[in-house]
């Protein structure tokens, strides 16, 4: 093992790195959209909507992401309604399939933040904002949101970079990832702890910029946090 | 001397939780200028009252004029009441100024973005005249060094006092204040009530629960006393206190003295 040959991998590995953030990026947009939708169901009020967020919640948090990667990837390819619908020219290619089953199952783990989130917010807060002649949108947007934010990004960020490591995972579909290419590269030289060092690397500055970058956001939301100015 | 003309009006307001009748049919007209102080045990009914003339509690039946508007309400198919216009609603609360037990100041802005908060977002007017006009009401209850300050860095009488500049704000016909001083340090008491006295000598209406004896009879003019939901005495402070109209508010005040 030499230099060049550190070289070489590393940059193999980096020129897989826009696929993974692409799929992390798509799958975490898609799963916070559903997310809610969930939480919308499971906080409105109508008991039968409840029951339903709270199975959604249940099943992908329960259940392993590998298994909901291949029945997203295998299982519906096999079923003939799938093959013949409108959805197959998008569930054909691995990567939607890889992008979809991943937001679904942080979809699950987001909404959960998202109600933590919400009920997070002070109910007198609320009380003032409606006594001040807040219409329910106004409320929503000027005190609840701006307050849930504010507690759920700690657990957000979080999610955020556990979904970075999940989509390695994606490797075990065909996808070219930082991940896989890890996985072709040992298997094509025999050389077992390179690649898989330096892949971890990769995928470890990433989710330090990312922390880096939740916590800066954090900190500038919450200057109601820091100590009293002297 | 013109007739006062009437800036709040509560007819005949009921309300039950579930099996307890906790309001049973309570009437009160505050005039222009009005002061008057609410009194009551606990479970009195008192904070539900104040709480049902603004519908953060929403009164099972009877009327509330606001400055001669009605709201509306109607029935649901279950019997059980709700505003016909929520908008109407949320109009006639702008005009109401309410001061919570708690502060209840939104503690992701600053205190003087609590104060332009309403007036720039539900009234619509312009930012920079609320700005001064805000600065201006901070200078009035003697925090008007702090506007930049989050509430979690005031001690509970400056978050009060920042709450009564937050409700003077939307300019209101009527302030309502629900114990504004019950959850506060003794030693801040008294900052609070010297603020809601000089609101009462420019003569703002006021409606307000409290425990405070002394600024009931001092500052109000005049004492609503409640009793298991009913209006048990009413009238000046001077006649009220002087124990001659009712029994039991001569018992309530002996025990609230200690």
């Amino acid at each position: 093992m030499d230099g060049a040959f550190v070289g070489t991998t590393f940059w193999r590995l980096m020129a897989a790195l826009p696929l993974t953030l692409e799929v992390w990026f798509l799958s975490v947009v898609l799963g916070g959209l559903i997310a809610a939708g969930v939480v919308w169901m499971r906080v409105g009020g109508s008991k039968p909507l409840e029951i339903l967020a709270r199975a959604y919640v249940a099943l992908f948090r329960g259940t392993p992401l590998l298994i909901q990667l291949f029945i997203v990837y295998y299982g519906l390819a096999s079923l003939p309604a799938v093959r013949h619908s409108l959805f197959w020219p998008i569930l054909r290619e691995p990567f939607n399939c890889g992008v979809l089953a991943l937001g679904l199952c942080t979809a699950g783990y987001q909404a959960e933040i998202f109600r933590g989130a919400l009920l997070a917010v002070p109910h007198g807060a609320v009380e003032a904002a409606r006594a001040c002649g807040m219409s329910r949108l106004l409320l929503f947007r000027r005190i609840v949101f701006p307050i849930a934010l504010r507690a759920g990004l700690p657990a957000y960020s979080t999610e955020m970079i556990s979904m970075v490591k999940a989509t390695a995972l994606v490797s075990l579909i065909t996808l070219w990832d930082v991940m896989s290419v890890a996985l072709k590269i040992r298997n094509d030289t025999l050389v077992t702890y390179l690649p898989l060092i330096l892949a971890g690397a990769i995928y470890f500055t990433v989710n330090y910029i990312l922390g880096a970058a939740f916590l800066s956001l954090e900190r500038r939301l919450s200057p109601h946090l820091r100590p009293r100015p002297s | 001397m013109p007739a006062p003309t009437t800036a709040l009006a509560v007819k005949d307001m009921r309300k039950r939780f579930g099996a307890l009748e906790v309001l049973k049919g309570i009437s009160l007209t505050a005039n222009d200028g009005d002061v008057i102080s609410i009194l009551g045990s606990s479970g009195s009914g008192k904070s539900t009252f104040l709480r049902c003339i603004n519908l953060l509690e929403t009164p099972d039946a009877g009327e509330v004029t606001v400055a001669g508007e009605l709201i509306k309400m109607r029935r649901r198919a279950d019997g059980t009441a709700e505003p016909a216009e929520r908008r109407q609603v949320d109009r006639i609360r702008s005009e109401l100024g309410m001061v919570f037990q708690n502060f209840n100041l939104w503690s992701h802005l600053t205190v003087l973005e609590n104060l332009i908060e309403a007036p720039v977002h539900v009234q619509k007017r312009p930012r920079a005249e609320c700005v001064d006009e805000a600065k201006a009401l901070l200078a009035k209850v003697g925090i008007a060094d702090k506007w930049s300050y989050y509430p979690a860095h005031l001690s509970g009488g400056q978050q009060q006092r920042a709450a009564i500049a937050r409700a003077l704000a939307m300019r209101p016909k009527v302030m309502l204040f629900d114990e504004p001083t019950s959850a506060l340090d003794p030693e801040l008491v008294g900052e609070v009530l010297r603020v809601m006295r000089a609101l009462a000598d420019e003569g703002r209406t006021m409606l307000v629960v409290t425990h405070e004896m002394g600024f009931a009879r001092d500052v109000s003019t005049r004492v609503m006393f409640l009793h298991q939901g009913l209006v048990e005495a009413e009238g000046e402070p001077d006649a009220l206190f002087s124990g001659a109209t009712s029994e039991r508010f001569r018992q309530f005040i002996s025990k609230e003295r200690g």
